[in-house]
């Protein structure tokens, strides 16, 4: 498998690409997140776990711009072109979910959800970093650039053989590999990544492994996982989540030795 | 000179054939209504009356009329079949065209109205208002009706869209308010004194530009306009869903948030193909009021808008040309209806919907396709069988 070409490249900065700092959020008095404080360094890659009600996916609404907090920093830093390519620093909370998925933060949600009614090929075509105006949209021509991309993200998810089938034809499996796909050909810095292995197969689990390892070497990854097999296969480092704010922070062996962990999580 | 001409004429040709690539219904739809356009006209002008071959102007009118509720149709099968938009409301729209052309022939008819004025309609007379409001005036130059024309629809789809798009509505709830917007209209527009005719409306047209509306030639050309108009606009649409606009938008139609999470604005592109749908329908609007000889408030009527709902479900939705077929058949269907069990139009009506909704969830389009790919498909399987039956009979396997 080859690198996704042009991304980042060396970065200039040692801060974090995603900074949270006393997150909260509360839905009618429940605080979903309470206090959550965590950081993802550059070319991380980071695992997710907690008990069902932690507040994985309302930490990945916060970050993507779907909810806002009521308090808290969300803070992203990302290569911008405006500031000659220098790396900035994004108040997150600032901004809609299309203007951070265009600041370089890309989600894969729980359930696969690609546009069954377009084929592989115009689901990745779509995807492709740039073009977000209506006028680019009505008169958008495929670049050769482009068509390389794409030749390539389609053969890193192994669909270049069905290309021009639709997307709705696919297994479950394969959707969530499209939908991955997707992501790479938003060219996000950081991607953010909801249950990947949830419905796959052993054998489709441990190929996602390998393909999120290889990604890692090019992007930062936040990976919410159930699969214990899976994170093991991923060799990161691990935040256990537990009513809204952080129980445990370290290997995978060290928070399943965490007492914590043990009551609140695991033993349970 | 001659090359030159050739070469555009080649660069002009060039997208269109893109844009009908794989658009088989479509090329069929631009060669009937190419054919119509010129073939109505003529043997209404051409034929003596009398003749088999004449076409009547009633029915080139009648023709003319569905053409406009074709356009009106294609309108909404671009919001709805493609971006999942179901409005209706857009009846408002239809109408504030049709208004627009009706304020120009209002002016056209100077002083030959019942009370003589020159400088003020008959209703304005009648209401023993003094002077010709603010807002009418311009209307009695027909560039400025015809910009109004798009930008009265253009900008109330833009202010509501707006409104509405960006507090996130969607579904039912946006359906539900689109009705409401059409139905305020209805009763804004009934009031005397919003200067608009009241519930008479707008009528007694005499001409349009110096031509008279009653000569076959004038209701020949405009029978005429009316097919080139639903040719472009189909064109247009077409033009939108096969760009990657069109694609976004069948994103934002079948999962609004994967769209969002890829860094499309959606309310931008909602608002986009609403207003766009908003100007064609008031084109149609526009071309419908000098052939039917009247706008009044009833066009606003929420009734009228769920049956064009009704056309583009019936034809088939998502396709354009199922839109333009259902809006036909549709009010073919009611001409007839009307004509023949009066009474009864309205439960057909209904039961058409229901019957379409049950059994026909692509419409006649859906049908068509399924029918033909099954013919097809029987046709292989016998030459199929009759390959295998030609085999010896040791290797039938």
């Amino acid at each position: 498998m080859s690198s996704i070409s042009g991304m980042n490249s060396k970065h200039i900065d040692n801060s974090p690409v995603l900074y949270l700092d006393g997150v909260t959020v509360s839905f009618d008095g429940f605080k979903a997140l309470n206090n959550l404080s965590m950081t993802i360094e550059k070319g991380e890659m980071r695992a997710i776990i907690g008990p069902n009600g932690a507040g994985k996916t309302t930490m990945m609404d916060v970050i993507t711009g779907k909810t806002r907090p009521d308090e808290g920093t969300i803070q992203f830093n990302s290569t911008s072109k405006e500031a000659g390519n220098k790396n900035t620093d994004y108040d997150l909370t600032q901004y809609d979910e299309a203007s951070v998925a265009n600041l370089g933060v890309g989600r894969k949600f729980q359930k696969p959800s690609v546009i069954e009614s377009l084929t592989i090929f115009e689901n990745l075509e779509m995807s492709l970093k740039g073009g977000r105006t209506i006028w680019q949209s009505l008169f958008h021509k495929l670049s050769a650039e482009q068509k390389l991309k794409l030749d390539e993200i389609l053969g890193l998810i192994d669909m270049t053989d069905k290309a021009h089938e639709l997307a709705g034809n696919l297994s479950h499996g394969q959707k969530q590999w499209l939908e991955i796909g997707m992501l790479l050909g938003q060219e996000p810095e950081l991607l953010l990544i909801d249950e990947p292995a949830a419905g796959m197969t052993d054998e489709e689990t441990m190929k996602t492994a390998e393909l999120f390892k290889t990604l890692a070497k090019t992007h930062s990854l936040m990976v919410v996982e159930h699969d214990m097999d899976f994170i093991e296969a991923l060799n990161c480092k691990v935040t256990v989540l537990n009513e809204g704010s952080v129980l445990a922070e370290g290997t995978l062996q060290e928070v399943k030795a965490n007492e914590d962990v043990i009551e609140k999580y695991l033993g349970r | 000179m001659n090359n030159i001409q050739e070469k555009s004429n080649q660069v002009k040709l060039g997208p269109l054939t893109t844009l009908l690539m794989n658009d088989k219904g479509g090329r069929r739809l631009l060669a009937v209504l190419a054919a119509l356009a010129i073939l109505v006209p003529a043997l209404n002008l051409l034929m003596p009356e009398g003749s088999f071959f004449h076409v009547s102007t009633y029915t080139m009118t009648l023709l003319g009329k569905y053409l406009c509720y074709a356009l009106l149709a294609v309108a909404v099968d671009l919001i709805w079949g493609y971006c999942g938009i179901l409005s209706l409301g857009h009846g408002a729209f239809f109408a504030l065209g049709g208004y627009a052309m009706g304020m120009y022939l209002m002016r056209q008819i100077g002083d030959r109205g019942v009370y003589s004025n020159p400088d003020l309609p008959d209703f304005m007379v009648f209401l023993n208002w003094q002077e010709l409001p603010w807002y009418w005036l311009g209307f009695d130059n027909f560039s400025f009706a015809m910009v109004m024309v798009l930008l009265a629809p253009g900008i109330l789809a833009f202010v509501f869209g707006a409104l509405a798009f960006r507090s996130r509505v969607t579904g039912v709830y946006l359906s539900i308010i689109t009705q409401a917007l059409t139905y305020a209209l209805m009763l804004a527009f009934f009031r005397n004194d919003m200067g608009f005719g009241g519930n008479n409306g707008l009528t007694d047209f005499k001409d349009i530009l110096g031509f008279d509306l009653q000569a076959d030639t004038t209701r020949a050309g405009l029978f005429f306009c009316s097919a080139l108009a639903l040719m472009i606009g189909y064109l247009i649409s077409r033009f939108i869903v096969t760009s990657k606009l069109g694609r976004v938008l069948i994103a934002i139609r079948d999962s609004e948030n994967r769209a969002r999470f890829l860094g499309y604005k959606v309310e931008y592109f909602k608002l986009f193909v609403f207003v766009v749908s908003a100007m064609l329908a008031g084109i149609a609007g526009a071309l419908y009021v000098p052939q039917v000889g009247i706008i009044n408030p009833g066009e606003f009527a929420p009734l009228l808008s769920i049956e064009m709902i009704i056309w583009v479900a019936v034809g088939g939705r998502g396709t354009l040309f199922g839109a333009v077929i259902g809006a036909i058949l549709v009010n073919y269907a009611k001409t007839y209806f009307t004509g023949a069990f009066a009474e009864i139009w309205l439960f057909l009506l209904g039961g058409l919907f229901v019957l379409t909704t049950l059994y026909l969830p692509r419409g006649i389009i859906g049908l068509w396709k399924e029918t033909s790919e099954k013919i097809s498909k029987k046709l292989a399987d016998r030459k199929l069988d009759s390959k295998r039956e030609s085999l010896p009979k040791g290797e039938n396997v």
